[in-house]
């Protein structure tokens, strides 16, 4: 969760600090007075992200430890022998850790899609009503049939979900899955920030880790999809929309570039430290105008990628002209600023959310608030602009001290009440995506309709990343997540007894349960 | 002159809204009764359609129909869940400092020293239905500084917060943070002792034999008194092993964080060599594997539902941890460390239905009886039960329902949060909050320094995320 106001701006305050003089620009346009100070780190992450640059000593000995608890495992791979390169013990070490039993769980080796059919079901279809004694047909990874008078076909496995219910997938848009393993102590695990402020071109796909623990840990709570998003900067990089299985990124992907991120600047006024490291008051003329050039920093650069995209496409259509120079960073952004691909802000306070929605309106970009804590002040600019709002502070504090108790809480009905196009998301960078439900259950307990809770988790995010057609609800044509449970998806003590995700069953295993079955008989 | 102009603005602008207004709205009634509501006593199972009478602050009657005296604050229970207030074994709330990090026995320093009552975040807890909080030292040292465990009587003064007769504590700390693996020296600094597993045992064994040590010398002493000999000097006080005689002669609770098994296993072993007990594990996120040994030693285990993978230690941390522990006949709590989670206690005690199949009552138990005994409070509070302490909350649901909140909180049967007061009150202090932002020394300058944002607050001390425990708050 993010911290209050203050401390989050003592972890942006350490993250430049931590930053200074390390800071390269990664792309370097026609304004060189590129500063390194604005680094919206990942929400749970910023101190010790902050710290692990400061201490890579660190690696060696969490190396050594992972490697140490991999191989104290019973079930554990052999070690790999010591000669070996500190990079591949390191790879090793930790994937040994993550595998302490049976690999094919783990590893989310892919099952082959088949037929299947799940019978007598309550089947909760999200985009319809819901349907009691019904039966779904899978077939090549897609729902073919769904309804009470389907057939089940010959040679399909069937599953009685007698006393059961089915649900489509859960989907959290705002995580860094497979980004990051262990962020204390294991810098070599953590994937999230590239150096320098403007990186389009750090794309997520490339760095999950599709042998993450958390992944399997995720999916067998009814989390099938994630939006993984890289954190750093000012342009952090390209985030994928995933699902929650598969040997490779390519077999995980649903959208490989889903989206561009951008944390948007914000204006750091006063705050600082109780303690020793407490900082100057910042003069506030000082600050927004730093913002302001954060701004024009990003501004200048979209203008550049425009520009770019001119350029290429008049050469591709007339061989004459000079040639203009590739640029893979530049490339990376023009279907963002063609308004092809949608534009994540990261942006939670009023002024902020103001500042990011007018800035994509005077760039015509396609942009999604990601954050929006204060999203329930401006509920008027949210529907009168169209922008959809990845909710990701439902759990937090609040930022003032003097906000109602409930104002996080209750965030969500005011967004649904107003009409403006809302998801709730867990925003954790992975180890914790699987509480998501618990997120929406939260904003149902204060006034968000239940039904409006579990659309918040599933169909929603599916709509706002433009992926409704494949994903989000239980319909004649999508892709098979589904989640087969003996209860309410949203309650604590429900528990989740199938899985399908892109049509192949998925055991119900993970490392928790592989160690849980490994010690709960200990005598 | 103008700042401070905006200080004492911003504090009416605070005072005014924090909801420590309820003072005003606490009833003088002596008595309350709650009217056919599901009451969960933790102890003796779950009566419907039943009236709880509070009276004097204790809880005075249970049943049907019970009668009230003329004028009793009278609260209709259809349909509503009480339940005990949820005890927090593990809390940095109200504490203006969590670590004094510059030694690594700090026996001597005192959370009862540095207690805020106006925390903000304790209304937030009461409105999870939170009423008694652990207050412990944080884990930056093998042997840390003293416990308070208070009722959070947020609006009162900070003297009616300590809660009585629990029995005093001190809280210790194994693995990553006394050793001070994710804390980088600043220049010039040298690394603190220990920096390795080897020396927080060898840290805690120096510490206890001084202590036994010092016991003896004033055994010795009392016993030439007693001789009545003559010219006797008493010896010299020591702040530092006072405490950790207590614990030698059990007059003193031990909570320990701990992450590892093996850790686990070495404090146990430690403390029967010196004759102690370990009252509770904090956080104990391997606990499961060594639950026989935990269970053995008649400690307790207050730990996270769920939270794993923030550093390497809590790797192979597993929801399970609760019903392997219980299970092998250790008392588990649920904690928070966190202000944030301390909101949604109830939560995290239903992940133990889904992981490990706990019932309903163990579950509910992980919140209210367990922790009460590990803090040695569990004659007062944890169930309801005629005699205990009216400390409960009224639920609009059933506690272990995502989908449930917090109506009403009571504290020895005065109430400290209501939902509807909340409510009626939120124009009021809105008006006042447009009012403060429109007064002129509230209005952002057109140069100069901007107003301050209200001071950052300690940090909410999430261990598990890295942060308080661990980094934020060492000395350079």
């Amino acid at each position: 969760m993010k911290n209050a106001d203050g401390r989050r701006q003592t972890a942006d305050s350490r993250m430049q600090k931590a930053d200074a003089g390390k800071c390269t620009l990664r792309y370097t346009s026609g304004f060189a007075a590129a500063q390194c100070g604005k680094a919206l780190p990942f929400r749970q992450r910023p101190i010790f992200l902050a710290r692990l640059r400061l201490a890579p000593r660190g690696i060696a000995s969490a190396l050594i430890k992972t490697l140490r608890k991999g191989v104290a495992f019973p079930h554990c791979a052999a070690a790999k022998p010591l000669a070996l390169t500190i990079s591949i013990l390191l790879i090793a070490g930790i994937a040994s850790a993550q595998q302490p039993g049976n690999p094919t769980t783990q590893s989310g080796v892919t099952r082959p899609r088949g037929i299947f059919a799940i019978t007598n079901a309550r089947i909760v279809t999200v985009s319809g009503p819901e349907i009691e004694n019904g039966t779904i047909v899978i077939r090549d990874g897609k729902i073919e049939a769904v309804g009470t008078s389907v057939t089940v076909p010959a040679g399909a496995r069937t599953i009685d979900a007698r006393g059961l219910s089915v649900y489509p997938g859960m989907i959290d848009a705002g995580t860094a899955m497979g980004l990051v393993e262990v962020g204390q102590g294991a810098s070599g695990t953590v994937d999230t920030a590239e150096v320098g402020e403007l990186n389009p071109n750090a794309k997520a796909i490339i760095a999950v880790n599709p042998h993450s623990a958390h992944i399997g840990v995720t999916r067998v709570d009814g989390v099938t999809s994630a939006m993984s998003l890289p954190v750093g900067g000012l342009i952090s990089g390209q985030g994928a929309l995933i699902n929650l299985v598969g040997t490779s990124p390519a077999e995980m992907a649903v959208v490989p570039y889903a989206a561009l991120v951008i944390n948007y600047p914000r204006t750091s006024a006063g705050g600082g430290s109780p303690f020793f490291n407490e900082l100057p008051q910042t003069i506030l003329t000082e600050a927004l105008a730093a913002a302001n050039r954060q701004v024009e920093q990003i501004r200048k650069f979209l203008r550049e990628a425009e520009a770019y995209g001119r350029a290429q496409d008049a050469y591709a259509k007339d061989k004459a002209l000079p040639r203009p120079a590739q640029n893979v960073v530049l490339e990376a952004m023009v279907p963002y600023v063609r308004g092809q691909r949608p534009v994540i802000f990261r942006a939670d306070r009023e002024t902020d959310m103001r500042g990011a929605i007018r800035f994509a309106e005077e760039m015509k970009l396609k942009p999604i608030i990601l954050g929006g804590d204060d999203a329930g002040k401006i509920v008027g600019l949210l529907k009168e602009k169209n922008v959809p709002v990845i909710l990701t502070g439902i759990l937090d504090l609040p930022i003032r001290e003097d906000d109602f108790y409930d104002t996080l809480y209750e965030n969500a009905a005011k967004l649904q009440q107003a009409g403006v196009r809302f998801a709730i998301s867990s925003g954790d960078s992975g180890p914790n995506v699987r509480n998501l439900p618990y997120y929406a259950g939260m904003a149902a307990a204060f006034g968000l309709p239940k039904a409006e809770a579990l659309k918040a988790v599933t169909l929603y995010p599916a709509q706002i990343m433009n992926v409704a057609d494949r994903l989000g609800s239980i319909e004649v044509g999508k892709m098979a997540n589904l989640v087969v449970t003996d209860g309410d998806l949203l309650e604590t003590r429900t528990h989740v007894r199938h899985l399908f995700i892109d049509g192949r069953e998925v055991p119900l295993t993970s490392r928790h349960t592989e160690l849980n079955d490994a010690f709960k008989n200990r005598r | 002159m103008r700042r401070l102009l905006i200080y004492l603005v911003g504090c009416s602008l605070f005072a005014g809204f924090l909801p420590a207004a309820t003072a005003q709205d606490r009833s003088p009634l002596t008595e309350t009764i709650i009217r056919n509501a599901t009451v969960l006593t933790i102890t003796r199972g779950t009566l419907t359609n039943t009236d709880v009478l509070i009276r004097n602050g204790k809880i005075a009657a249970l049943g049907k129909n019970l009668k009230a005296a003329a004028g009793a604050r009278v609260i209709d229970g259809t349909g509503k869940y009480v339940m005990p207030g949820i005890v927090d074994c593990h809390s940095h709330s109200m504490l203006d400092t969590i670590n004094e990090g510059s030694l690594s026995v700090t026996s001597m320093a005192r959370t009862r020293d540095v207690l805020n009552p106006n925390d903000i975040d304790l209304y937030r807890g009461l409105a999870g239905g939170v009423t008694t909080l652990n207050l412990l030292h944080g884990s930056a040292n093998a042997i840390g500084g003293l416990n308070t465990v208070v009722k959070m009587k947020f609006g009162r003064p900070v003297e009616e917060f300590i809660f009585p007769g629990a029995m005093p504590g001190i809280k210790f700390a194994l693995g990553e943070n006394p050793k001070r693996s994710s804390f980088q020296p600043q220049p010039g600094q040298t690394r603190r002792y220990p920096a390795t597993r080897m020396g927080v045992e060898e840290v805690i064994r120096d510490a206890f034999t001084r202590a036994r040590d010092y016991q003896k010398t004033w055994a010795e002493h009392r016993a030439a008194v007693a001789r009545r000999e003559k010219n006797l000097v008493a010896p010299r006080r020591d702040l530092q092993l006072e405490p950790l005689v207590e614990v030698l002669e059990g007059k003193r609770l031990v909570h320990a964080h701990c992450y590892r098994a093996d850790e686990i296993l070495m404090l146990i072993n430690v403390a029967n060599e010196f004759g102690f007990k370990i009252k509770t594990f904090q956080h104990t996120l391997e606990g499961y594997k060594v639950a026989k040994e935990i269970a053995q030693h008649g400690a307790g285990a207050s730990i996270f539902a769920d939270n794993w993978s923030y550093k390497i230690e809590a790797y192979d941390a597993i929801p399970y941890n609760a019903a392997i522990m219980t299970r092998a006949g250790v008392n588990v709590s649920m904690n928070s460390d966190s202000d944030e989670r301390a909101r949604r206690l109830n939560i995290e005690a239903a992940k133990a239905m889904r992981y490990g199949d706990l019932s309903e009552e163990e579950a509910l138990k992980l919140i209210t009886w367990n922790p009460a005994w590990q803090l040695g409070i569990h004659d007062r509070v944890g169930s309801i039960e005629v005699g205990k302490d009216a400390d409960v909350a009224i639920w609009n649901g059933h506690p272990l329902s995502v989908y449930s909140r917090v109506d009403t909180t009571f504290i020895d049967g005065q109430v400290f949060f209501d939902r509807q007061q909340d409510l009626a009150r939120r124009a009021d202090a809105q008006r006042e909050r447009a009012a403060l932002e429109a007064a002129e020394p509230n209005r952002p300058p057109a140069g100069g320094a901007s107003p301050r944002t209200p001071r950052g607050r300690r940090p909410a001390h999430d261990d598990d995320l890295g942060k308080g425990d661990t980094g934020e708050v060492e000395q350079p």
